[in-house]
């Protein structure tokens, strides 16, 4: 086997992230990131789904016809999809509001299909799985990292616990409205990206032009 | 030529191999804002020419003056009428009384001097934080420090309200520096305008501190509404009865941020632009067109419901930002379209996205701003087309 069990599940935190290297998954980290409980239960929610459709879509692979594989894995995706759906349904109705659509959305999240497609179909289940895991968190991650951001200076709080008070309640801290918009969690995904190819400067892509300068000859 | 020579005998430490290597961009910036620079092209073509980037920036923080003088006047008047009736407090009251000014509106000095001490702190916060960045960049970077942070920082603090906070001018301009210029590669490479990025920040991340009543005048108790917000909700009709007559919208002595108001500042402005041919005469003639047309085709159309519809071209030319985006954003040869039939259908956008947003678009009573970056996201894709319409007239050309 080409990996190890600890480098698939290592790998996607910050060498092969999904987020900021591969730069998937960007709609639901826009939108679920306002706050770090919600940002939670999505990285749950999909960590599962990729865990587990992973492993059955490897338990099935040399019974897909390559011509529908596609069709099959959506197939089984949206099943499983589905049962979170239901599970948040009944045991966490609230969050499941809060999360509406992005929850059904996990269905075409590209970090599930790519597993899917890219890792799934060529390995035995259970590394299908641990890959599922690993890329679940490394998700999962900088979902944590944009909603702690957006949380604490958007709102003042992290998982609902008041840090900063608010002047609103008689605090000092203006919250900063602008994060708690979808279109803030760009800014802040760029920021982490540019952090991380600094620190890892083998993750920064080759520029797609030259600029031309001009030479004494 | 005492200077000159000081700059030479000092340039060796700044140089490759010097004492202070690492601060050659400070160095650079110093002398290059004093002296013509003295790098010369190494290989043709050979195209000289007086104006350089610096002299250009240079420019337009000169065809800002009459909107700064303006912009004082205008805050320390609308203060001075709003502590004659809800009194002075704060610690520039104190520095006035305790020069012995006094708070009389009639008197433009005290206007003017109650103004600056608005505009300084503003100003001062906005050099400092911008600056530090821009030098922090140009360090580890490794290229100059630009003129260009000197419009940029101008510019920012005449579209602030002179209430803003001071902690929020510095977030907005670090923003505005890093987000809207620097992370893209620094002066000349930025597709957005950082003094309107940077406003646009602070304009989303605090709402209450950048709309509304209460903002624009600095004094506690006090609430006006700008002549666009009582458009926006009671119609053109309503303005004489809140005291604003168009003479007073184009002269400038409205509610508002700190630049905009006068109508007249802007223009000056802008003559000044057009003369030494630093504002391109075509952005401003597709954003005066585009605006024009589509106002009165929204006045012909007409509106039951929504007043805002119909206010003629001659208001929106003079409330709100129009004038003063019109004058320095628009203009602004970077993040604006580069081709010159580009240049008139980028104004032309500009000048209807305004229009639009401030009749149709319920939420933002005003629209220059967030017209102006709409335009600077189009530009480069409008110049795209132009280009292409152009290789193809010229393919036909020779069948």
């Amino acid at each position: 086997m080409a990996q190890t069990y600890r480098s698939m599940l290592v790998d996607p935190m910050v060498d092969n992230n999904p987020i900021t290297l591969q730069v998937l998954g960007i709609c639901s980290a826009l939108a679920v990131t306002s706050s770090l409980q919600v940002a939670l239960v999505m990285t749950i929610a999909v960590t599962m789904v990729t865990a587990f459709s992973s492993m059955f879509i490897s338990v099935l692979r040399s019974q897909i016809p390559s011509s529908i594989r596609i069709i099959v894995q959506m197939i089984v995706i949206a099943s499983l999809v589905i049962v979170v759906d239901q599970i948040l349904k009944a045991y966490a109705y609230e969050i499941s509001k809060t999360l509406s659509v992005f929850v059904g959305l996990i269905i075409t999240n590209c970090i599930v299909m790519g597993r899917a497609e890219a890792f799934a179909m060529k390995n035995p289940p259970f590394a299908s799985f641990v890959d599922g895991i690993g890329n679940g968190l490394g998700y999962g991650l900088i979902l944590m990292l944009v909603g702690t951001i957006r949380e604490l200076f958007g709102s003042g709080s992290l998982f609902g616990i008041t840090i900063f008070e608010t002047v609103n309640n008689g605090g000092w801290y203006v919250p900063n409205g602008l994060l708690l918009l979808p279109p803030s969690a760009f800014f802040v995904i760029g920021l982490l990206i540019w952090a991380f190819r600094t620190w890892k400067p083998e993750q920064v892509e080759e520029r797609e032009y030259r600029i031309q300068t001009v030479e004494a000859h | 030529m005492g200077l000159r020579s000081f700059f030479d005998r000092i340039e060796p430490s700044f140089e490759k191999g010097g004492k202070y290597e690492r601060y050659f961009p400070l160095y650079e910036m110093v002398e290059s804002f004093l002296f013509t620079p003295k790098t010369v092209t190494t290989a043709a073509p050979h195209a000289r020419s007086y104006i350089d980037m610096k002299r250009i920036m240079t420019y337009v923080v000169i065809a800002t003056i009459p909107c700064i003088l303006f912009g004082m006047y205008n805050t320390g008047l609308q203060t001075n009428l709003a502590i004659a009736e809800h009194g002075a407090s704060g610690w520039r009251a104190s520095i006035i009384e305790a020069l012995g000014i006094g708070f009389d509106a009639a008197n433009p000095l005290a206007n003017i001097l109650h103004g600056l001490l608005y505009f300084l702190p503003i100003y001062v916060v906005t050099l400092v934080a911008g600056g530090l960045w821009e030098v922090l960049f140009a360090t580890i970077r490794r290229h100059e420090v630009n003129e260009g942070f000197l419009v940029t920082s101008m510019l920012y603090t005449l579209i602030l309200p002179a209430s803003t906070p001071l902690w929020q001018v510095a977030l907005g301009i670090s923003f505005g520096v890093v987000i809207g210029k620097e992370v893209f590669g620094g002066t000349g490479k930025n597709f957005l305008n950082p003094a309107l990025v940077g406003r646009a920040f602070l304009y989303f991340a605090y709402p209450a501190y950048m709309s509304g009543d209460t903002i624009w005048t600095p004094v506690d108790g006090f609430s006006g509404a700008t002549a666009l917000a009582v458009t926006a909700s009671e119609g053109l009709a309503a303005l004489p009865a809140h005291g604003i007559t168009w003479m007073d919208a184009f002269v400038g002595t409205i509610q508002g941020s700190f630049g905009e108001t006068s109508t007249i500042a802007c223009l000056l402005g802008l003559g000044f632009l057009l003369l030494t041919r630093i504002a391109n005469y075509r952005m401003v003639l597709g954003c005066l067109l585009g605006m024009i047309a589509f106002s009165s085709l929204l006045n012909l159309i007409g509106s039951d419901s929504n007043p805002a519809f119909a206010m003629p071209w001659y208001w929106h030319l003079v409330v709100g930002g129009y004038a003063f985006g019109l004058v320095f954003m628009v203009t602004e040869p970077v993040s604006g379209s580069h081709t010159n039939l580009g240049r008139y259908i980028y104004g032309a956008l500009i000048g209807f996205m305004v229009v639009m947003i401030r009749v149709v678009n319920p939420a933002f009573p005003e629209g220059m701003m967030l017209a102006i970056l709409f335009g600077n996201v189009f530009a480069p894709l409008i110049d795209y087309f132009v280009v292409q319409a152009n290789i193809r007239r010229r393919a036909r050309r020779h069948v």
